[in-house]
């Protein structure tokens, strides 16, 4: 992350500048890595079928980006710290259903009222899930394991048969979805600033630092007084807001709501941060790299839809993704331990 | 004399501590002058490292008091340590290995700019800065990962610069050094020295005393001992003061008959960069005890002759027949038997029962159509409970409910039960108290006179005096000498495993 900093500097003694130019790259192939496949894979199928690049299909690949790739910015907050939240899925069906069902029951209602009732669900969800990791000493998987259930749980109580059809929404509701300029939904740009804030906020902010420190030595974030309980909750608290929000998101974008929306995308979105790059143990990692990872692995939904493969083969190769990430994570974290020895030992 | 040397920066004050029944400090008092390397000396477990956990807020003394320039303060945590200008310098530091050296240094209280935003490139000039102070080139900006453990120490060094430290506190900062690395390590201790900073040093070897420290405390049995200045004493005077114990009483008879067939050989045994060209044998029915500083390479030895880790060159030979590499399965169908130094960790399945544990390495034994019998473990179990009169409430209760001597019986029970050859026992006697401490002395030397050669690693010199047969020495990865049982005291002991040996023989 240092890497991203003032690249500019002059005055730097010179074996500073040339490890830092190492770390620099390592930084870069982890986003740049991933952004190649991401050319490549559009550019190949672009090849075998023209009709991918078309507007059309940009604007229908990146509007499915949207509520993906903001997702993983929650999750990236999460899994830096060493942790893990399988409850989003859960968290954005219940919020979906509730609050596009206030449309139904409560005519007129305001847009923005609509919003926060989702954000409300998603900040209480997130704030038992923090509270239960950091004061209760449960592992996050377990804790959020059980929240997915108790969540999807709740959600089809409510539901029950019912479901939120699109005739209730009003429109100005679906037009956010919908709204784009030159092809480019409204909505993948807020994302995209978002995530740009996210990223900005880790970067230079002592609160973001201190997460990555947490994920990166728990015992270390410890003994250098960093409030680890607090911080951890508050990862699981935006993650949980951005899960409510994204719920809204999902009835402007789906409009048709039952119990069962949003289940199992808690696994895509934790598959997208990994393939970003974000080490699923902590401490490295950035949201950019996790919403680029959304990007491909929406782009290759849409891809094998537009070449006529079975869908089949994307689970598959979204997996196959999955372990290629780690591999290089491996690999790459094997070289760069092995170079950066071989520079202290040169220095002596 | 500046006058300000008068008053001591950190004085600790009779402090105890107590963890259990086990008294680990029980006097502890040391001064700390500015502008002085101070040493702190004493065997394994005199309670060095329990003193420094009490200065870095780890843990609280029951008594005593610790006073910072002449005031009383109460250090409850690291963070009170910290704000009182104590910095405690481990052997292995904790470190964020995937954030920046800068980072590492001021984490939590990186320099700002406007908005609260981290100003990076103050934060770099400031780490350079630090670095510049200490003399030593290290880059701000790379990642903590893989640097070594002498430049993981300098970044801590850098942190208690920036936190401006009193005292600071290293605990065996050399141990893993090499001697360059030491070398710029006593340079910046000399640099923190001459900035008016306290240090404490604390290490096992005495040349470091005499060359960097002004002062010397020792400690022996959790009590001080004596302090002083490093320039009246010499190295001899400081090694009595760290033993100094009335020797044990030992009979002749407690040493049987050793048969003469050898079982376990050793033939230069190396592992590099742990340890190097081992040589030995134990004979059945013999006591061989194998003494050393903690990390000499004596665990890492038998650890390698059990087949725990591998070793790169040399090989062992049970009854003649060459041993199987990194197998810890061949080790046992040789006859090998292997008490490791945690038991915890290691020796016992903290959770299961008694009886299962004591089973646990003769299952093959205990099966029938490839089921376990409880019964026959129950039997098995009472049966070994009773040989080593072990006290526990029920064979079902589990392990982790027994004192720690009688865990380490139920430890000794599962390896007896496979009637081995050879018995490899690490620190047998640690953490345990003094009563039951005899017993298992009085049952190794038992077993010894049944024919099972022994090979007892041990730090308690008294524990290898009273019952080795010989007594095998090491420091950093070598044999440095051997005794038999008439010929070795505590003093040639201590002084062969800290290095004095070559310098008292020429």
């Amino acid at each position: 992350m240092t890497a991203l900093t003032d690249r500019g500097q002059s005055a730097r003694p010179a074996r500073g500048a040339d490890s830092r130019r190492l770390t620099e790259r390592i930084f870069r192939i982890r986003e740049s890595g991933i952004l190649a496949v991401l050319i490549v894979f559009v550019a190949v199928t672009t090849i075998v079928q023209h009709r991918f690049l078309s507007s059309t299909n940009i604007t229908f690949v990146l509007t499915n980006t949207t509520i993906f790739a903001l997702l993983s910015l929650g999750e990236t907050m999460v899994v830096i710290t060493r942790n893990v939240d399988l409850s989003i899925g859960s968290v954005l069906g219940l919020s979906a259903y509730v609050s596009s069902n206030l449309f139904g029951h409560h005519h007129g209602i305001s847009i923005l009222v609509v919003f926060a009732v989702g954000l409300a669900i998603g900040l209480a969800c997130g704030l038992a899930n923090g509270l239960m990791v950091s004061l209760g000493g449960v592992p996050s998987l377990v804790v959020t394991l059980a929240t997915l259930y108790i969540v999807r749980g709740i959600d089809t109580l409510i539901v029950g048969g019912n479901e939120v059809v699109a005739s209730t929404l009003p429109s100005g509701f679906i037009q956010i979805a919908r709204a784009n300029i030159g092809g480019v939904p409204y909505l993948a740009i807020d994302i995209a600033v978002l995530v740009g804030l996210g990223a900005y906020y880790l970067r230079s902010f002592r609160s973001g630092r201190e997460l990555y420190a947490i994920g990166s030595s728990p015992d270390a974030a410890r003994l250098a007084g960093i409030p680890v309980a607090t911080r951890i909750s508050t990862a699981f608290v935006v993650s949980g807001a951005i899960a409510g929000i994204a719920g809204v998101l999902w009835a402007t974008e789906y409009q048709t709501i039952d119990s069962t929306a949003g289940t199992g995308y808690e696994l895509q979105v934790i598959a997208a941060v990994v393939v970003g790059g974000v080490a699923i143990f902590g401490g490295s990692g950035s949201v950019v790299g996790a919403a680029v990872g959304a990007l491909l692995l929406s782009t290759i939904t849409s891809a094998l839809y537009v070449l006529g493969i079975s869908p089949f083969w994307d689970q598959a190769i979204a997996g196959f993704l999955l372990l290629v990430a780690i591999s290089l994570d491996r690999a790459i974290a094997v070289r760069l331990l092995a170079a950066l020895r071989l520079r202290s030992s040169r220095a002596r | 004399m500046d006058p300000v040397a008068d008053m001591p920066v950190l004085s600790l004050r009779h402090a105890a501590k107590s963890f259990g029944a086990v008294r680990a400090v029980v006097d502890g008092t040391i001064d700390l002058y500015g502008g002085e390397a101070h040493a702190l000396l004493g065997e394994n477990g005199a309670g060095k490292s329990t003193m420094v956990k009490m200065l870095a807020g780890v843990h609280q003394p029951d008594a005593g008091q610790i006073e910072i320039n002449g005031q009383p303060v109460t250090l409850n945590n690291p963070a009170a340590a910290q704000a009182a200008g104590i910095a405690v310098i481990y052997q292995e530091p904790t470190l964020f290995p995937d954030l920046s050296v800068a980072e590492n240094i001021f984490m939590g209280r990186q320099p700002l700019r406007a908005g609260r935003r981290i100003d990076r490139k103050l934060l770099r000039e400031q780490s350079t800065e630090l670095f510049a102070r200490l003399g030593v080139p290290l880059d701000p900006d790379r990642v903590c990962r893989g640097l070594s453990i002498a430049d993981q120490q300098l970044v801590e060094i850098a942190k208690a610069l920036s936190l401006d430290a009193q005292v600071i506190v290293m605990d065996e900062p050399t141990a893993a050094l090499s001697a360059t690395e030491v070398a710029r390590l006593f340079e910046v201790v000399t640099t923190l020295c001459g900035s008016g900073a306290a240090v404490l040093f604390i290490t096992h070897r005495l040349e470091e005393v005499f060359e960097i420290c002004q002062r010397a405390t020792v400690m022996r049995d959790g009590a001080h001992v004596l302090t002083t200045k490093v320039a009246e004493v010499s190295a001899d005077d400081l090694v009595r003061a760290m033993v100094g114990r009335e020797m044990p009483t030992r009979t002749q008879a407690q040493h049987g008959t050793v048969s003469g067939q050898t079982v376990l050989s050793v033939q230069r045994l190396t592992r590099e960069g742990v340890f190097i060209d081992i040589s030995f044998e134990v004979k059945a029915g013999e006591i061989v005890a194998l003494a050393g500083l903690v990390g000499s390479g004596r665990s890492e030895v038998a650890r390698a002759i059990f087949g725990i880790d591998r070793y790169d060159a040399g090989r062992v030979l049970i009854d003649g027949q060459p041993l199987r590499k990194v197998s810890p399965a061949a080790a046992m169908a040789a006859g090998i038997g292997y008490v490791p130094e945690d038991r915890r960790l290691q020796g016992l399945v903290m959770e299961m029962s008694i009886q299962q544990n004591v089973g646990l390495a003769s299952l093959h034994r205990l099966q029938r159509r490839g089921l376990i019998s409880s019964a026959s473990e129950r039997s098995f179990a009472t049966d070994w409970a009773q040989r080593l009169s072990l006290k526990y409430g029920r064979l079902t209760d589990p392990v982790s409910r027994l004192s720690g001597g009688n865990q380490q019986k139920v430890v000794l029970a599962k390896w007896l039960g496979r009637q081995p050859k050879l018995l490899i026992v690490d620190e047998p006697t640690r953490g345990i108290d003094i009563g039951t401490k005899a017993e298992v002395h009085r049952l190794l030397v038992q077993l010894a006179s049944t024919g099972v050669a022994v090979l007892m690693i041990s730090s308690e010199l008294p524990e290898v005096l009273a019952i080795g047969d010989r007594i095998l020495v090491m420091r950093e990865g070598r044999l440095t000498a051997e005794f038999g049982y008439q010929d070795a005291s505590e003093e040639s002991i201590m002084a062969a495993a800290t290095g004095q040996f070559e310098a008292q023989a020429s």
